[in-house]
């Protein structure tokens, strides 16, 4: 089976720093990759080169097709940047029609199929009632539902999530990523995330990548990715691994106070 | 493969056909046929409105009716009274459309199709055509205007390729126009400075005027009025995806660079156009879209055909104003825009809802 996503050797440069050296990753239908990694190890950075919104060097393949136009990669590719820019005064229903963008063109009206494809998509994210309220005026774990309907309204093959929880608490976090792993076995998206929450980026996905200064220093299973060993290497920090039934914990250790 | 979502729900949210306030728009066309009608009937020489109605259906090719007017005073109503009206109307309905054009395209309700230096632009253009001797009118086209127009579009032309060395930011080309348009103002002060003679009549300029000779200016103004208004409508949905910024608008398969460009070169053209037969009105470009916006909502789809409208009612009744306060003399509908569109829109502002930005 071809992945809907493999990257070769992607190369990002902003001015004379590198933060991105000769990344390669892969995602299959279906299936859900997430990146691991300190701050600045490079995590955004691979997400906005596959998505086309920063320079780079290196291949990008979407369905075994290199140099995809703008258009056809907005078809394919729809990403959940971490901070998404809400237009002020902009309904719900009318944001998360603009992920129907890449259908329907620039300068054609919305057809039938696109307001099907929109209710159906706030249908499933329970988003009905605030159809009509400005995407401003929800709070924080309704708006990155909405941001999430506007993607899903592309009808991409491949969702890229930018830190999907980073501003939620935990019960919403575990609702949103409890939501995409249902889309994902529903619907057959594949899924690349980031994520900075270790013992969330173990339960979620099958697949783990950790970069550190933009290059990939692990990847396979949560179990190989999240050892102490790498955690402390590449993010400095002091942690326990605990090894659960469902993936390994990570726990930070407080260095113990002499008393 | 179309992932399929939520189908197996009994009952299902449909997406309304129109999300688009049809009664708003009743309420402009209705307000701006008001304010056509008490442009040809209000003014020195009283004409009923019954009789100026009929007299402009009578207008309509292939429509003949006895509107009951005799010749002098039809002719007040087609000849002086309607150029000047239409004309108003036109610049109205254009800095609006052009005001909300620029405000989509730099994401910012403070801009206004001035913003790259147009007012300095053909400010300066219209004050060497006047200094020059050239605006006496003696030739076959008033210079002015064309000064105007050339100057402002100069302007543009000089901010956009200043502002765009920057790279991606709009906020460069935003200060490339304020540079330039201080450099052009300055220019245009020294030159008045040295020419203190044509004061008067440059600043009679300046402040704006819908004086009127026959219906020259409305043709000069149309084609510019029509083309941007076909461009500028076109482009609405690019707006709204614009309104996610440029990575976004990106993703969802829109050319945020390219889309701003045209946009904004068209904007210009028309709102330049517009300034070179009327002169700096101010305000209107702002205000109106603002205004339009707590209406409808933030949609382009919605606020751009109803900046046309307003913007040429508002401009229509301003100009009204403007003939009839102190008649037999004018005052410079500039004045008039802004002070009757500055309350009106606070109040507005604290009586709507909306938020809309």
């Amino acid at each position: 089976m071809t992945a809907v996503l493999r990257a070769v050797g992607l190369t990002v440069t902003y001015g004379t720093s590198v933060v991105l050296d000769d990344v390669d990753v892969e995602v299959g239908g279906g299936r859900w990759t997430t990146i691991v990694g300190p701050n600045g190890a490079g995590k955004t950075s691979l997400l906005r080169a596959i998505v086309g919104g920063v320079g780079h060097t290196g291949r990008v393949e979407f369905d075994g097709v290199v140099d995809l136009s703008v258009r056809a990669r907005s078809r394919t590719v729809a990403l959940v940047p971490q901070i998404p820019v809400i237009p002020p005064g902009m309904t719900v229903v009318d944001y998360v029609m603009l992920g129907r963008t890449p259908h329907r063109g620039v300068f054609a009206a919305e057809s039938r199929r696109d307001r099907r494809v929109v209710g159906d998509v706030l249908n499933r994210l329970d988003l009905v009632r605030f159809a009509d309220r400005a995407v401003a005026s929800l709070s924080g774990g309704e708006r990155q539902r909405v941001v999430l309907a506007r993607a899903l309204a592309q009808e991409a093959r491949l969702l890229l999530l930018d830190e999907p929880t980073s501003a939620l608490d935990l019960g919403h976090q575990q609702d949103v990523l409890e939501l995409i792993d249902e889309l994902r076995h529903e619907s057959g998206i594949a899924i690349l995330a980031t994520q900075h929450d270790l013992t969330l980026a173990g339960r979620y996905g099958d697949h783990l990548v950790m970069l550190s200064n933009g290059t990939v220093v692990a990847a396979g299973s949560a179990r190989e990715v999240l050892t102490e060993a790498n955690i402390s290497e590449h993010f400095g920090a002091k942690v326990m691994v605990i090894d659960d039934d469902a993936g390994p914990i990570v726990v930070p250790v407080v260095p113990t106070s002499t008393s | 493969m179309t992932p399929d979502l939520g189908s197996a729900d009994a009952e299902r949210f449909v997406v309304e056909t129109r999300r688009f306030p049809l009664g708003w728009f009743a309420v402009a066309w209705v307000a701006l046929a008001a304010a056509v009608l008490a442009g040809v009937t209000i003014g020195p020489a009283s004409i009923g409105w019954l009789d100026a109605l009929r007299e402009l259906v009578d207008q309509i090719p292939g429509v003949h009716i006895d509107s009951g007017l005799g010749p002098a005073q039809a002719a007040i109503v087609t000849k002086i009274r309607l150029p000047r009206v239409v004309l108003g109307l036109l610049v109205g309905a254009m800095l609006s459309l052009t005001g909300a054009a620029y405000q989509g395209a730099f994401r910012n309700p403070l801009v206004d199709p001035y913003l790259l230096g147009i007012a300095a632009g053909a400010g300066l253009g219209a004050t060497l055509a006047i200094v020059s001797g050239l605006g006496t009118g003696t030739g076959l086209v008033d210079p002015v205007p064309l000064a105007a127009f050339a100057g402002a579009l100069i302007a543009v032309v000089i901010s956009y390729a200043a502002g765009n060395i920057g790279g991606r930011s709009t906020v460069s080309l935003v200060l490339a126009g304020v540079a330039v348009a201080s450099f052009l103002t300055a220019l245009q002060t020294y030159v008045l400075q040295r020419h203190s003679d044509v004061i008067r009549e440059v600043y009679s300029w300046i402040l704006g005027r819908l004086a009127t000779s026959g219906w020259g200016e409305v043709v000069l103004l149309a084609p510019y009025f029509l083309f941007t208004c076909v461009v500028v409508l076109r482009y609405s949905h690019a707006l709204d995806v614009l309104s996610v910024g440029d990575e976004e608008a990106a993703s969802l398969g829109l050319d945020p660079r390219r889309v701003r460009a045209i946009v904004v070169v068209v904007a210009s053209l028309g709102a330049a156009a517009a300034v070179s037969v009327s002169g700096l009105i101010g305000f209107v470009g702002i205000i109106v879209p603002h205004a339009v916006r707590l209406l409808v909502g933030v949609g382009h789809r919605a606020v751009l055909p109803m900046s046309i409208l307003v913007g040429g009612a508002f401009m229509v009744f301003a100009d009204l104003l403007a003939r009839t306060v102190v008649s037999p003399a004018e005052l410079p509908i500039g004045v008039v825009t802004a002070f009757v569109g500055a309350p009106f829109f606070v109040v507005v502002l604290r009586t709507s809802s909306r938020r809309a930005w």
